[in-house]
């Protein structure tokens, strides 16, 4: 809780003050935060903590291959969460997996966060035909499931770590969209905005720096969930071989590998890699939970 | 409220036959499948025989009108690997797909509908909020994960389960079913219930919620005064006002469980309409491809359509809002 001390020495009723205040006020999502991090930390720092990088064939030792959780290898390290068909490390392609995975939930999310939030703030504003057409174009959307949206951008562009950003993006925009055009009217309808056309402010100049910061609490619940849709999903494309390419193996990727040798017994190849994804996807979510209750007004007793 | 229907009906066809451009001329940008379906060997006269067969000579729009002409011919081309149509083969691994979809959508009320009823009929107990929890994750979690931890357990470590294929099926009607025998049951149940996790998260939560909300109502409260037992106050009071909802969703639902068959056919190797698609994509056989993505849309649409149309008869509030 160092944050909380340092904010309350300063100013003890900023508005981000009390929103930290009320975030770590439940232990799950501090503990997830916390995990998150880590789990951050160790994907960006994957090439210095790792045994081996996973990918350069002239460090794998075909002789340690199939090895099961805490053996040692011929040279002298263990591989805490064993090794593959290869003698791959399965900790080293974690942490590298890692990174491919969060670099694309997290990278999609982005893009599509700022790609919807345009066109909803857009179609909010000018209202009309033009939200019209926006709001059929997104409900058509969304009335299709996203893995089948996905898996026809993927069968046309092929395999690719920025042609399943580009399909995440295709996917995910609508989602934010939506949330922005309904937070946008509510807003729209208010004094300051009124105020701010009589004072003969360009519309882009309202969109940017009035409308869009009172959008924001919404758009915040929707990019953490999104995060961590856009992994699960990546890694489900990346399961059925539509995904990531095979030289930069995201989780999903790994976990579709060892996927042959679970019935005869060799369990950890998948299960490790399937454990890290689940750890992370959860992890979001809670956090993603807490600052729905925060963020949202409705919530507070 | 008929021209309205005729509206809707007009937007359907004229999404699916947007669709049917965007899957065509996209995919005739993908590959060359002259190059994966001939032999490298074959001399040039073959080669050119080969591509006039399969009309891959013609200018674009001229194959997409052909395309389309025989598509509402019900034909959407020969696949390049089974010597079979395109549709036909949609048809002859639909049945599986459609089974399992079901199964699962069944599964999803049978497992979802009690759970939620007692969650909502006692939030504050342990297991109430156990089975909430996990609900989340039903949401969450990737199914294919789910999957595979379900074959380490069940078919691996217990060996309860087999952990893929369709086994022995049983054919009535000229078509394949697993779900007359034991044996075949035994075969669909892991499939079934991991493509049915989140349906069962979903009806799990509507049904909370309808629980708790319809509790409160005056009626509930009036029957229970009236005396009448515990079980049929939930059973007949409760149950049929929160039904609303969770039938609406699991309508609906369906159209995306055959979507997420993708998923769970692959992993369990069960040999319907979603396995057929991950295995044409590999092979780039374009017809199956084509035949499968406007069938689902065609099938979205459908169910879509259907959907819309059962609101407007059912609630006079839609109606209102489609005459004016």
């Amino acid at each position: 809780m160092n944050t909380t001390s340092i904010l309350s020495i300063r100013n003890t009723d900023t508005p981000l003050h009390r929103f930290v205040e009320r975030f770590f006020a439940s232990r799950v999502a501090s503990v997830s935060l916390f995990l998150l991090i880590l789990i951050v930390l160790a994907a960006l720092l994957a090439p210095w903590l790792a045994m081996q990088n996973p990918y350069d064939l002239q460090q794998l030792d075909i002789l340690d291959s199939s090895l099961p959780p805490g053996d040692l290898s011929a040279s002298g390290g263990t591989y805490w969460l064993g090794t593959d068909d290869q003698g791959r490390d399965m900790l080293s392609a974690i942490l590298y997996g890692l990174r491919i995975s969060l670099g694309v939930g997290v990278g999609s999310a982005l893009l599509a966060s700022m790609v919807g939030t345009a066109i909803g703030l857009i179609a909010a504003y000018a209202g009309g035909k033009i939200d019209a057409f926006v709001m059929r174009v997104v409900d058509l959307q969304l009335s299709f499931p996203t893995i089948l949206v996905a898996l026809m951008i993927l069968t046309v562009l092929g395999k690719g770590i920025w042609n399943i950003v580009l399909a995440l993006i295709i996917v995910e925009w609508a989602f934010y969209a939506r949330t922005v055009r309904g937070a946008a009217l509510v807003e729209r309808q208010k004094e300051y905005v009124e105020a701010a056309h009589c004072l003969g402010l360009p519309w882009r100049h309202i969109l940017a720096s009035h409308l869009l910061p009172n959008c924001l609490p919404p758009i915040i619940v929707v990019f953490t969930m999104q995060i961590a849709r856009a992994i699960a999903l990546e890694a489900t494309l990346s399961f059925l071989g539509l995904g990531v390419p095979i030289t930069e193996p995201s989780l999903g990727l790994l976990i579709a590998n060892g996927y042959q040798y679970i019935l005869s017994g060799n369990y950890w190849i998948s299960f490790y890699p399937g454990i890290a994804l689940l750890i992370v996807i959860v992890v979001i979510n809670l956090i993603g939970d807490q600052l729905r209750d925060v963020l949202n007004p409705r919530m507070e007793k | 409220m008929v021209i309205w229907s005729i509206r809707r009906l007009l937007q359907a066809i004229l999404v699916v036959l947007a669709m049917t451009v965007i899957v065509f001329v996209a995919l005739y940008a993908v590959g060359d499948p002259v190059k994966i379906m001939i032999d490298p060997d074959a001399t040039q006269a073959e080669v050119a025989r080969a591509i006039s067969y399969l009309g891959l000579d013609q200018p674009l729009w001229r194959q997409y009108l052909v395309f389309l002409k025989n598509a509402l011919h019900g034909d959407l081309g020969q696949s390049f690997v089974y010597a079979t149509s395109a549709m036909n083969l949609i048809w002859q691994r639909l049945p599986a797909t459609l089974e399992l979809a079901c199964f699962a959508v069944l599964l999803s009320i049978i497992l979802g509908l009690p759970l939620g009823i007692y969650a909502g009929l006692r939030p504050d107990s342990v297991f109430s909020r156990v089975v909430m929890a996990g609900s989340i994750l039903g949401f969450s979690l990737p199914s294919f994960w789910v999957g595979l931890m379900f074959i380490m357990l069940f078919a691996v470590q217990l060996g309860w389960l087999p952990s893929g294929g369709r086994g022995p099926t049983v054919t009535v009607l000229g078509m394949h079913w697993s779900f007359l025998t034991f044996e075949g049951l035994k075969y669909m149940l892991l499939p079934a219930f991991n493509l049915s996790l989140a349906n069962i998260a979903m009806v799990m939560r509507l049904s909370r919620a309808g629980t708790r909300e319809v509790l409160q109502m005056d009626y509930v409260k009036f029957a229970r005064a009236k005396g009448l037992s515990p079980a049929r106050v939930v059973g007949v009071h409760v149950l049929k006002n929160m039904m609303i909802p969770v039938v609406t969703v699991v309508g609906l639902d369906l159209g995306s469980t055959i979507a997420f068959s993708v998923v769970t056919e692959n992993v369990f190797a069960w040999p319907g309409t979603g396995k057929l698609i991950i295995e044409s994509i590999n092979v780039l056989d374009r017809p199956v491809i084509v035949a499968y993505l406007i069938f689902v849309v065609f099938l979205f649409v459908l169910i879509n359509f259907l959907v819309d149309l059962a609101y407007v008869f059912l609630d006079p509030r839609v109606r209102q809002a489609t005459s004016s």
